[in-house]
């Protein structure tokens, strides 16, 4: 069905080597992103979203991290397999990535010029003076007034919401095949939140630029992705597209989390719907389904083996024991 | 900024008002003067002396004819060797304190962050934890224990390197003991806050920025990373400073160094009131001049820091 594939996960395996033991935040995640796809990456703090992308990029800091196994494919290239300098030209030039924190994420020392010009420099292989032209016109195309004076400004001159704006510029300055956003939104106000999703909507369609569209916001998934994964405990236990996984969840976990999102359309509820019991702890997890203790559905197979995936169609898969018991009873 | 300076240079006034009358009146409360030895003077002699030196005057009037010189420049005559006066002893023996000093300093920055970079770049390996524990030990160990230390293994034992001595009787060999011993505890802390503050901006959000641009290694430690990490070092530099100009007189007596600090000491045990107060006056003025600097330093690499 997908076609076009750019980026290709497959088994990817990052573990952390830390003093309580040995953290599995990425344990065998697979997954594809096709040429101009929105993909969403949803799950609860911890759960491993960061990690499986910034193992993408090969930029896990080790030690302590390490990857343990499975492959990522950018177009023909293996990423583990490439030199330094072949992954630096990838970084920031095919592969483009912005930030949770807009505050944080510039370098409070340097002028935006100086940050934008030397990515331009450095990938596109223009001028100084081409670059700034360039970076003018991202600002320009983002939403920066007067972005022809506003260069030259250091970051703490701008407010959160425009740090962002050019952070975004910033990563898609060099046309890059695949933008990685990481919580993009979370450190914003609500109003601003929506502004900016927009933005990174609009301009990746316009560019065809792929986007990883990584949030625990299910509203901003449901807004703007064609096809969602939901991440626990440094798996993926369910995929498909977009309507497929609002209008028919099958997964526990993917009930739970579209159950808590607070509805406008439906009338009042009395209280919050909200997941029982903690976020699962990933070291030294036993071989077992990490979701079992707070799964209303639990059996006792899920304490002892990891389900395996079941496919529904094309798109879909879901990692659970309920559904390998009725693929075999049919 | 201009206006920023001049404030600052105006408020460096008082300052060194205070400091000149403070010590004017403080060091003729110590026991005996300029003109007391062993031999007693004879009454005549001595009365004479303090009537060409103006001591036979009330305090006060000599403190107010002392202000009024230094207005104009002048710091007096020694009252020690007759026919000097204090700006000449200070023309003579400034500029190699100077040199001393400032090798020092400068050693002690670019090996203490080189060191520092080096450090954080490979934490935890075994050339970490070599350099921190020199470090430590560069911290610990007081400057007239290193010197003299120094001076026995490389100028005594192997002989590379000239026991004491200045240029001018011995070259610039005689440069290396002195700056290494002076700068070994400036270096020693500016290589661990250097570690410290490298780490903390590796682990910074904007660094990862910087990787995820596919920016090298070298440019995002001198173009990212540098900036930000040697503010705190900046910020010791005024500390660092009047430590070495102290330890510039530990080291200028151990090594036979003829600059200002060994003359200070002499100019102390001599009650040579003028003498003292002229190098006072003088290191004072360095001191608020580079306290004066690192302010500026500081804003110059913090864009955030206005002046205003
Ligand atoms: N440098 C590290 N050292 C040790 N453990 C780490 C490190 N980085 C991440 N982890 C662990 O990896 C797991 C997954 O973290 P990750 O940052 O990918 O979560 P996330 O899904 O992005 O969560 P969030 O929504 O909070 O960003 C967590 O348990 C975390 O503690
Ligand atoms: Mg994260």
């Amino acid at each position: 069905m997908k076609k076009d594939i750019i980026l290709k996960v497959e088994g990817l395996k990052t573990y952390f080597n830390t003093d309580e033991g040995v953290v599995k935040a990425v344990d065998g995640v697979s997954f594809e992103l096709s040429k101009g796809e929105t993909l969403g990456l949803v799950g609860e703090s911890g759960s491993g979203k960061s990690v499986s992308n910034l193992s993408i990029m090969s930029l896990i800091p080790s030690p302590p991290g390490k990857i343990m196994g499975g492959k990522v494919l950018f177009g023909d290239k293996s990423i583990f397999d490439l030199s330094e300098e072949e992954m630096r030209n990838i970084r920031g030039g095919k592969i483009g990535m912005i930030f949770q924190d807009p505050m944080t994420s510039l370098n409070p020392f340097l002028r935006i010029s100086t940050q934008m010009v030397e990515t331009i420099v450095l990938h596109k292989k223009v001028s100084k003076h081409e670059a700034k032209k360039r970076a003018i016109e991202m600002l320009d195309l983002v939403g920066i007034p007067k972005a022809y004076d506003r260069i030259n400004d250091y970051p703490h001159q701008f407010s959160g919401g425009m740090r962002q704006r050019v952070m975004i510029a910033m990563a898609l300055s060099c046309d890059p095949e695949v933008l990685i956003a990481d919580e993009p939104t979370s450190a914003l106000d609500v109003t601003i939140q929506a502004q900016i999703l927009e933005l990174i909507q609009s301009l990746s369609k316009k560019l065809g630029t792929a986007v990883i569209m990584i949030t625990h916001d299910l509203g901003v998934v449901a807004g703007m992705c064609d096809n969602v994964n939901v991440m626990y405990a440094g798996r993926i236990v369910e995929k498909g597209t977009n309507d497929e996984i609002f209008a028919d969840p099958k997964h526990p976990y993917t009930q739970g989390l579209i159950k808590s999102v607070p509805r406008l359309d439906k009338p009042k509820q009395k209280r919050l719907y909200s997941i029982e019991g903690q976020p699962p702890n990933v070291i030294d997890l036993p071989e077992c389904c990490p979701f079992f203790p707070r799964c209303e559905f639990a059996m006792d197979k899920c304490k002892t083996a990891y389900p395996p995936v079941t496919k529904f169609g094309d798109t879909r898969e879901v990692s659970c024991w309920l559904y390998e018991e009725k693929t075999r009873g049919e | 900024m201009t206006k920023y300076i001049i404030r600052r240079v105006l408020g460096l006034i008082p300052t060194i008002f205070i400091i000149i009358t403070i010590c004017f009146f403080f060091i003729r409360l110590a026991p005996g003067g300029p003109f007391s030895s062993e031999k007693k003077l004879p009454p005549q002699i001595l009365k004479n002396m303090q009537k060409k030196y103006h001591m036979d005057q009330p305090l006060i009037v000599q403190y107010g004819q002392y202000l009024v010189d230094v207005l104009r420049g002048d710091l007096g005559p020694s009252y020690k060797y007759k026919d000097y006066d204090v700006n000449y002893f200070i023309k003579q023996t400034l500029p190699k304190s100077m040199l001393l000093g400032g090798l020092a300093l400068l050693v002690a920055l670019i090996l203490g962050i080189g060191t520092g970079m080096i450090s954080s770049l490979k934490r935890n390996s075994w050339i970490d934890y070599s350099s921190m524990s020199v470090a430590v030990i560069g911290i610990s160990v007081p400057l007239f224990v290193i010197a003299p230390i120094l001076m026995y293994i490389f100028a005594m034992k192997l002989n590379w390197l000239p026991v004491a001595g200045w240029l001018d009787d011995g070259g610039a060999k005689t440069l290396v003991l002195p700056v290494l011993s002076l700068s070994a505890p400036y270096f020693a802390m500016i290589a661990r806050l250097s570690r410290a503050s490298f780490l903390d901006s590796l682990r910074s959000d904007y660094i990862r920025t910087a990787r995820a641009k596919g920016l090298k290694t070298s440019v995002i430690m001198f173009k990212h990373v540098l900036k930000g990490a040697s503010l705190p070092v900046v910020s010791y530099l005024g500390p660092a400073f009047s430590g070495i100009i102290t330890g510039s007189i530990v080291i200028e007596q151990i090594f036979r160094i003829p600059g200002l600090g060994r003359h200070f000491v002499q100019s102390a045990f001599n009650r040579d009131y003028t003498m003292i107060m002229g190098t006072v006056i003088v290191y004072s003025l360095i001191l608020v001049f580079m306290n004066f600097l690192v302010d500026i330093i500081y804003g110059y690499l913090d864009p955030r820091i206005s002046y205003s």
